[in-house]
């Protein structure tokens, strides 16, 4: 019955988001004030029933009902209860619904926190929002139902892939998805500003913590993807330029240029259109995203189980709707740009840099992660794009990006007077050449070019990115107060001098070492000694376990004991490894099991990863900069005034 | 309005293009780089009798089917009766490479389920395996009288695929025969 | 049966296992670190995206093999990876490999670095002659906002 009330619910969804998406669009095109008004009703009034459906399935699960044929392909009787309930977004149709109740979500926080904005606006804001539900839904309807009935019900399930059996990723995916789908707000907000063909400074200013906010939701998902393959998949890596990877980092990337695009059509009017394209940009990245993940049109460990009938629905609904912001795009954009200018030495000018250089990176990621697919259509051959294409495409716009970063910070609008930035810069540059020049020689005992770059590059925007702060803290009593924005943006700056940091160095210094050992053997690497010290069978919730015990010492001191663990899960009888980490700030301590060789002796691989946690250290920090920055006052200090601008300045 | 402002929907439009044709593509498929050209080397032992050694001059002459299989792969499992059939018809000669496997086990394996093959080799370490391009099984080459191979098949072979993508080949190639 | 259900799965799901060599490791260590970046830069033809340094799939050992193999008969990097192409394709490396086809990847990140370039200087050229005083809209924040 509750698989039937929880179908039923989307079927009740969809007639609403109908009604959501339809209604205030004509009624904002006639000025229809009873039309515009269905919005908010229609999307709280969605919302109950996308909550009512997501809740049935995860009653299902946790009731391991598996009649449904979700349920019985992705969970089992022994499963945790806590891996039963992130079983719900585990594959295709699960993960679906789940992007439709964010999506949902997103909704009804614009509905309710858009009350100062006008009518007109918000009613298409809401619409458009509700459009892109209808799309959704229909594809869970039509070709994704995890409602979906399996007659005669078995007596246990496959189980969730051992894989997804972990904390982290099973948070991953709903962060990583309110950040995705958080950008089709800042997509609604271009298509209504472009339906009404007025974009001002003020529509800047209201779509710029709904982007921050998503930016930032985007960022720890993908930090979390991240750091959960680092620990989870054993092999030491982070990150590797995998096609789903990628689908996650472009919307990323275009977001943050974006972010930084509204900034200047804030400030001054300028960069409309181009504000306009990263918005339908970035969100069309991130359905891109969805489709390259569910279609199976590249080869990924990530993927889902694909099908072709999904990937052409989803292509499909792809196509309308970024053909019709485009469309809209084409018609509307020429006409938007103020008459404002800058000089060449200007914060403009570098934030125009800034967009130049993200979407750069964009561009080249893009055609990297596409071209095995051009050159198979264009029968040139199959060929294969991996990291060494991917590092190396990436670090050409990134490198400059990273040294302009340091010096945007501090210039003005309008115009820069060179004489003061450089004296000010002087600092920063210094440090950042000792740096690079100290840390490698003295810390770690060598050198590179590119390790000196990347330190180099890591403390310049870092002490440039403190600056500001350090001085609102110290500086004399008259100096210019640091608002939220400003403190925000230095500390988000401040995360990417850490990210790169971490990058930088455990590239150049990681050692990784694979040995053989036997229970009481001990070899060293980095320094440290690893005692293999003995072995024991250990038993989990739905896995048997082969436990290694591995004690570390440095200098004769005892440092730390890990357990890397060999399961076997009973259902899907994979194997699967837990690496042992000893975690600090500096280093991470690596320990994986390997095979038995044959007379008690164990393969394990060792590793010594030095700054590692930098990487995500940058990342969170980032997002918490653009938490400090979402949250500046001045978002809702000025609305009234601005609100009551606008409306006079309304055409449409 | 400005014509630059078109090029987004222009590239929309192509990317838009390249999936749908890419949609009906198996990017796991890899084409033989052999396709065309001489087969390659290949001098194994017989999988019963060590002795005797299985080589491009064995099958040499006629026009015949490479079968790599194993007892571990449940696709060669599932081709298997169809095996037995083609082989039973006559139509086509059909050597077995038994790949990456356990003498024993396979030895074991055809006598329980049936030979169809006119002979069959044992690549145990996977060099020839590599020589070939072979990288999941079971794969089946079709190779021609002078060698030359003609067209690779991965995975298991049905009534259904040899109707498909054999046939067609086979036929040409009778109608070009004096 | 066990032992063919392990093999099975060892089979299916090589990406939640990474790969541990067992082999014993170059006496020269510049053999040695040509090895370790070789075999970051094959992929494992079977697997769903991994090289062969990281996947357990058997044929990622057996390849790793081919290439030990190949590095003590003393063939450079560019035969190495020629042997591969020619049994596998280009779809082998997981570094395109230079060629008329591409060109256009290599290439790309200098070319739109130079279009990038072009457009802004062009964007502030045109801007720097146009007027600078405009209103602020009112906000608390100073010229840094």
């Amino acid at each position: 019955m509750i698989p039937e009330v929880g179908h039923f619910a989307l079927i009740l969804a969809l007639s609403l988001a109908l009604c959501q998406g339809i209604l205030p669009l004509i009624g904002a095109y006639k000025h229809d004030s009873a039309l515009m008004a269905v919005a908010r009703p229609a999307a709280y009034g969605q919302w109950v029933f996308v909550a009512i459906s997501f809740a049935c399935l995860t009653w299902s699960f946790l009731d391991s009902d598996f009649s449904v044929l979700y349920v019985a392909n992705h969970s089992q009787l022994a499963l945790p209860t806590i891996f039963k309930i992130s079983a719900v977004w585990g594959a295709h149709e699960g993960s679906l619904l789940l992007w439709i109740l964010i999506l949902s979500s997103w909704t009804i926080a614009v509905s309710r926190y858009s009350h100062e904005l006008p009518d007109i606006f918000s009613s298409r804001v809401i619409a458009v929002l509700g459009l892109l539900s209808c799309g959704f839904l229909l594809l869970t309807l039509l070709t994704s139902n995890p409602f979906e009935r399996l007659i005669p019900a078995p007596p246990d399930g496959a189980d969730l892939n051992p894989l997804l059996q972990d904390i982290g990723l099973a948070i991953h995916p709903p962060i990583l998805y309110v950040g995705y789908v958080g950008f089709s707000v800042a997509f609604a907000f271009a298509i209504a500003a472009m339906l009404s063909g007025n974009l001002d400074r003020n529509w800047a200013r209201w779509t710029r913590p709904w982007t921050t906010w998503a930016w930032l939701f985007l960022t720890v998902g993908i930090a979390l993807g991240s750091w959960w393959a680092y620990y989870e998949l054993g092999w030491g890596g982070w990150w590797f330029w995998d096609p789903v990877e990628n689908a996650s980092f472009m919307p990323w990337l275009a977001g943050t240029a974006l972010i930084h695009s509204l900034a200047v059509t804030e400030k001054r009017g300028l960069f409309k259109s181009w504000t306009l394209l990263l918005a339908i940009c970035a969100f069309s990245l991130s359905l891109l995203g969805t489709f390259l993940v569910r279609s199976g049109i590249l080869i990924s460990v990530h993927a889902f189980a694909s099908d072709m009938t999904r990937g052409l629905f989803i292509l499909g609904f792809l196509g309308i709707v970024i053909f019709s912001a485009l469309i809209l795009y084409a018609m509307r954009a020429s006409a938007m740009d103020s008459q404002a200018g800058f000089k060449a030495v200007s914060r403009e000018t570098f934030l125009l840099l800034n967009n130049v250089f993200l979407i750069i990176a964009t561009a080249l990621i893009l055609g990297g992660t596409l071209a095995p697919l051009i050159f198979d259509v264009f029968n040139l051959g199959k060929i294969s794009v991996g990291p060494p294409y991917f590092e190396f495409a990436f670090a050409i716009p990134m490198i400059p990006l990273v040294l302009l970063m340091g010096i945007g910070m501090h210039t003005v609008w309008r115009s820069q007077d060179l004489q003061p930035l450089l004296r000010r810069l002087r600092l920063p540059a210094a440090l950042a050449l000792l740096a690079g020049l100290a840390i490698p020689a003295i810390v770690y005992g060598r050198s590179g070019v590119l390790l000196t770059v990347g330190i180099t590059a890591a403390v310049w925007v870092g002490v440039a990115a403190l600056m500001p702060i350090y001085q609102s803290w110290r500086g004399p009593s008259g100096s210019p107060r640091l608002t939220r924005a400003m403190l925000g943006m230095s500390v988000a700056h401040l995360g990417v001098g850490l990210f790169v940091l971490g990058v930088s160095i455990v590239s150049a210094f990681t050692i990784e070492t694979d040995v053989s050992l036997r229970p009481g053997e001990r070899t060293e690497v980095a320094g440290y000694s690893f005692e293999f010290r003995e072995l024991r069978n250990v038993d989990g919730p739905n896995y048997r376990a082969i436990e290694g015990e591995v004690e570390i010492r440095k200098d004769g001191e005892y440092v730390s004991t890990l357990r890397p663990q060999k399961r076997t899960y009973l259902v899907q009888k994979s194997p699967m490894t837990e690496a042992g980490i000893d975690v600090s700030w500096n280093r991470d301590l690596f320990v994986a099991l390997g095979d038995p060789l044959g007379g008690e002796s164990w393969s394990m691989r060792l590793q010594y990863k030095p700054m590692i946690r930098f990487i995500w250290l940058g990342a969170f920090v980032m997002a918490f900069g653009g938490l400090i920055a979402a949250s500046d006052r001045r978002y809702r200090l000025y609305r009234k005034a601005a609100a009551d601008e606008t409306v006079q300045g309304e055409t449409a | 309005m400005k014509s630059r402002y078109l090029i987004p929907i222009f590239v929309m439009i192509v990317m838009g293009a390249i999936f749908v044709v890419g949609l009906g593509r198996d990017p796991t498929k890899l084409p033989s780089p052999f396709i065309g050209k001489a087969a390659p080397a290949m001098d194994l032992p017989d999988l019963f009798d060590d002795s005797v050694r299985i080589s491009n001059k064995t099958f040499a002459g006629d026009m015949v089917l490479i079968n790599f299989w194993a007892t571990w792969c449940p696709g060669c499992f599932d081709e298997h009766d169809f095996l037995l059939e083609l082989a039973a018809s006559g139509v086509i000669p059909i050597y077995g490479i038994n790949w990456r496997d356990n003498r024993t086990e396979a030895i074991s394996w055809l006598q329980r389920l049936g030979d169809p093959f006119t002979a069959n080799a044992f690549d145990g370490n996977n060099r020839t395996g590599i020589d070939w391009g072979v990288y999941g099984a079971p794969e089946t080459f079709l190779i021609d009288a002078q060698g030359t191979v003609i067209y690779k098949h991965l995975g298991p072979l049905s009534r259904d695929s040899w109707q498909r993508d054999f046939v067609p080949i086979l036929n040409a190639r009778d109608t070009n025969a004096p | 049966m066990k032992y063919f259900v392990i093999v099975l799965s060892f089979m299916i799901v090589s990406a939640a296992v990474h790969a541990i060599d067992t082999s014993t490791p170059f006496d020269d260590p510049e053999l040695q670190a040509r090895y370790e970046k070789l075999i970051a830069e094959v992929r494992c033809l079977k697997c769903q995206n991994q090289t062969i340094k990281d996947s357990n799939a058997f044929l990622a050992d057996d390849l790793k093999r081919e290439i030990r193999r190949l590095l003590t008969e003393g063939k450079t990097d560019a035969e190495i990876f020629d042997f591969l192409v020619l049994r596998y394709g280009e779809f082998a490396l997981y570094r395109p490999r230079m060629s008329g086809k591409t060109l256009a990847l290599w290439i790309a990140p200098f070319l739109f670095l130079l279009f990038g370039g072009y457009a802004a200087v062009r964007i502030v050229r045109q801007r720097m002659n146009m007027p600078i005083d405009d209103d602020d809209l009112d906000s608390p924040d100073t010229a840094e906002g």
